[in-house]
């Protein structure tokens, strides 16, 4: 027979083992901050932890431990931050052995003050801080080595894992520095300015790199959230309200509690937990549980099709005005001054993020204190939100960090551990709970559906003189955070208005960017590349409108409203990948999109352009997109397989979203159930996919959702190249792409 | 009780016979690399060899696997350097990589009847496993490089 997999168990053995606790070797605490660093000795880095970060420790083996602190999800980071960390300690990387992080300050994202990755500015916010640590490592090495030689510091120069004195010809590695050194009382400050590695001497940053979390994805090793084991645990699944805000009126707990293999029915203020010996029982019982949920919510009164009807309307009312995102001139006087206007409404559903991994958590409460096994987005605020669920405080909830089976921003909130941890609180038992994919989506949390209204204003020559851009829809910042956000936020919602604006068709003189809130009744949230993912929908689309009225090459228009050299080297070179301007088949056309992506950061916005070739089959109109070119700028490159390989991702997921999915909400509740019911894109469907990475200066920047907000322009365009109609409301189903040809 | 084979090894479940293959294998054998992402033979990720054929564990009954030889992506490969591991490194194909041990385990399937298969071939084969990451296109090219080798 087999035995149950022992090793396994004990691998999800709750640990507390302190950070590098019990590892031999050099451990360094590090101060972070740009410019001058304070030193400090690793009994201050005690005293003052908040203020430290600690990423760096070697073995006597010559073994180097790098931490990396937040989720590995697909898109990288695992080795992508240990990559900026090794470069800076001239680590030899086939060395190197990379570490979860724990949860705590010394990890905190640099702008969110958390671990919290969102918005694709992981790197760009680890960036100094991960150089200054490696930096500072490889110095402690170097005076290490120094004092040992007798020789001054100056004269000695490295090599991989290596200290060289080239004037006497001696070496000594890292591993043999770790074997006598110890960390001296204080480190010595690192200057970013001045005493980081140039880039020209970079051996590893900016090459192609393996992933080092790719061989375990192939043998079935890599450990997910779901993957989980506690010693003692229990099974539980779940059933969430329909409606946001709603929760368990009354339901027949008493005859599942009876149901076989099922311990306990755990009603919760939102929902109702089965909680049993198997997965399999609970999800049995789940069959045949019946939940009756509080009424009178305004989330009752949500129909997706009339709701859209609705947006249309308050998107041309004059007398709604909505919260400015951002603007550029006056737009006002410069429309009501305009020799032609044009005006064009755009229209998109919500959808779902589909991870391929349901969404689960494992926790076991005891006493004041908790464990938590989840793959999370969000992990300080698993943390925090755990220990306000609990009436504890943070210090008492420990986060084990796992493999996220896709993120996407569903894994960015945090309900799903909140809801073990309460589950477990109520049984006294570990318990992993799992959502089936039905209710994963019936309690999903959506990219908000819209109306988008664009309103151009044309001068007597052509030119744009003014832009209006009107987004109707229901906020997501309250969702997300939390009640009261998006009204501190002065009604700037960055995650539904993202990418509205436009910085970089600066011929614009003219523009604004505006949100018509529509009431929030709906669970809507972030989904990779947030607003962009419907705003350049509009804009770019609309772009490719007012060339064919200027009878403008689209590319031709494009450069035309733009001095960037960026912008500029991005279309030129898409421009060359494709072929642009030259013949093609009668039968497949091409459409052209442009997108930045940089909310957090729009100072060194990421910058794509993107071409679709497509064909349509005009009985039962279903589009077909053969081939898809993509050139990429994100600034410095750190490992470019890994960014062409999140573009071609994230192309997939956006022509996905742009071709197939939709989610329809009647009378607050969510119609479908389960892939069958949500299509997304399968292998049959992907065109070739040719992505260019082009190499920009520091800092790296924005990759991971960069390559989805231009898939649906691009294939709007191409579909008015093609057929000379135009499709306006996303996704492109074939029913939606009939209407056009026939219009 | 309920006797089969599971990656060369005698194994039983204890579990009522309707339970799903799927969460035999993750549960109670503690084989966790099989994963469970519909339920409903939607998505391909809980694939896994019934005698050779690839099977939808998360449908497949475990009294229908009694006697039966089970293989999961554990048992692929002794060492994991079946040809299409290798691949699969050599080509970088996963991302979150959730769903890849269904993929790779329905690849084996075809490589293991038709050693050169054409790309149509292929994507044929393929098309019943979803993968949110989109690694459609790697995938494809991983099977071909694997299909050089064996």
């Amino acid at each position: 027979m087999i035995e149950r997999n022992e090793a396994q168990l004990l691998e999800f053995k709750i640990s507390r083992r302190e950070f590098l606790g019990g590892t031999a070797g050099l451990a360094f605490a590090f101060s972070l901050g740009l410019g001058g660093v304070a030193a400090t000795s690793p009994a201050l880095a005690q005293a003052a932890r908040q203020t430290l970060n600690a990423y760096v420790a070697i073995g006597p083996d010559g073994s180097i431990f790098i931490q990396f602190p937040g989720p590995e999800m697909g898109q990288g980071i695992m080795t992508g931050l240990p990559l900026i960390v090794a470069e800076e300690l001239d680590a030899d990387w086939s060395k190197v052995i990379v570490e979860q992080s724990p949860v705590g300050a010394p990890y905190h994202h640099p702008i969110f003050k958390a671990q919290y990755t969102v918005a694709s500015i992981t790197t760009l916010g680890y960036w100094t801080p991960l150089r200054i640590a490696g930096a500072q490592a490889r110095r402690v090495l170097l005076d290490a080595a120094a004092a040992k030689w007798g020789v001054p510091v100056a004269e000695l120069s490295n090599e991989p894992s290596m200290v060289v004195h080239a004037a006497s010809g001696r070496k000594m590695s890292y591993g043999e520095i770790a074997g006598f050194a110890t960390p001296p009382a204080t480190v010595p400050a690192i200057d970013a300015t001045k005493d980081l590695k140039p880039i020209d001497r970079y051996r590893l940053v900016g090459k192609d790199t393996q992933r080092v979390d790719v061989p375990a994805k192939t043998n079935g090793s890599a450990r997910y959230g779901i993957d989980a084991r506690v010693p003692g645990m229990v099974y539980a699944t779940m059933v969430r309200a329909p409606v946001r805000g709603s929760g368990p009126a009354s339901s027949n707990a008493d005859a599942i509690t009876k149901l076989p293999g099922v311990t306990d029915v755990i009603t919760l203020d939102h929902g109702v937990a089965i909680v049993g010996d198997t997965f399999n029982a609970v999800r049995k019982a789940r069959g045949q549980l019946k939940v009756t949920w509080r009424s009178g919510l305004p989330g009752e009164s949500v129909n997706t099709d009339k709701d859209l009807e609705t947006y249309l309307g308050d998107g041309r009312d004059p007398k709604r005005i909505g919260a400015e995102w951002k603007s550029k001139g006056d737009p006002a006087k410069a429309l009501a001054g305009a020799a032609k206007l044009i005006a064009r409404e755009y229209m998109n559903d919500h959808i779902y993020h589909g991870q391929m991994e349901p969404m689960n958590a494992t926790a076991y409460v005891r006493g004041d204190g908790a464990d938590v096994w989840v793959g999370t987005q969000a992990m300080t605020r698993t943390t925090n939100d755990i220990a306000k669920a609990l009436g504890t405080t943070p210090d008492n909830v420990k986060v084990h960090q796992q493999l996220l089976g896709g993120g996407f921003g569903r894994r960015a909130t945090v309900e799903t551990s909140v809801d073990a941890a309460l589950v477990s609180k109520a049984v006294g038992k570990p318990v992993k709970l799992i959502l089936s994919r039905e209710d994963d989506l019936w309690a999903g949390t959506f990219r908000p559906m819209t109306v988008q209204r664009i309103e151009v204003g044309l001068d007597a020559n052509g030119n744009i003189a003014g832009w209006r851009h009107r987004v109707v829809g229901e906020p997501v910042g309250d969702f997300v955070y939390h009640p009261g956000y998006i009204k501190a936020a002065k009604n700037r919602d960055a995650i539904f208005m993202s990418g509205a604006e436009l910085p970089y068709y600066e011929k614009v003189a003219n523009w604004s960017a505006e949100h018509t809130m529509e009431p929030e009744r709906t669970r809507v949230a972030a989904w990779r590349a947030i607003g962009s993912g419907y705003t350049k929908f509009a804009i770019e689309s609309m772009i490719d409108e007012l060339a064919h009225e200027r009878k403008m090459d689209p590319l031709a228009f494009r450069l035309s409203l733009t001095n960037d050299v960026r912008a500029r080297r991005v279309l030129e070179k898409v421009a060359a990948m494709s072929g642009w301007g030259k013949k093609r088949a009668s039968s497949t056309a091409l459409g052209l999109a442009f997108a930045e992506y940089g909310i957090f950061a729009p100072k060194v916005a990421s910058l794509t352009a993107a071409v679709a070739e497509i064909s349509v089959n005009q009985k039962t109109g279903v589009i077909r997109v053969h081939n898809y070119w993509v050139a990429a700028e994100a600034g410095l490159v750190i490992n470019p397989v890994g960014f062409a390989a999140q573009i071609e991702g994230a192309v997939v997921h956006g022509l996905s979203a742009a071709l197939k999915e939709v989610v329809t909400v009647r009378n607050g509740v969510v119609q479908q159930s389960n892939f069958h019911e949500y299509p997304i894109l399968r292998m049959s469907e992907v065109p070739a996919i040719e992505v260019e990475v082009l190499r920009g200066v520091p800092p790296p920047s924005m990759v991971g959702e960069l390559g989805v907000p231009a898939t649906a322009p691009a294939v709007a365009n191409a579909f008015f190249a093609l057929t000379g109609k135009r499709l306006y409301h996303m996704p492109f189903t074939p029913q939606r792409v009939q209407a056009a040809l026939k219009a | 009780m309920i006797k089969f084979v599971v990656n060369g090894r005698e194994a039983f479940s204890e579990q009522p016979a309707d339970t799903p293959l799927l969460w035999v294998i993750r549960d109670e054998l503690g084989l966790t690399g099989t994963k469970f992402g519909c339920g409903m033979a939607q998505c391909g990720a809980c694939t896994v060899h019934v005698n050779g054929q690839p099977a939808r564990a998360c449908v497949t009954p475990v009294s229908a696997v009694t006697g039966k030889k089970i293989t999961t992506i554990e048992g692929l490969s002794p060492t994991g350097e079946h040809p299409l591991q290798k691949a699969w490194i050599a080509e970088q194909v996963p991302q979150c990589g959730y769903c890849q041990s269904g993929q790779i385990m329905q690849a084996a399937a075809l490589l293991a009847r038709n050693k050169k298969p054409t790309r149509q071939q292929i994507v044929q084969h393929m098309n019943g496993h979803l993968c949110r990451c989109g690694t459609y296109n790697r995938i494809v090219s991983a099977i071909e490089r694997a299909s050089r080798e064996v």
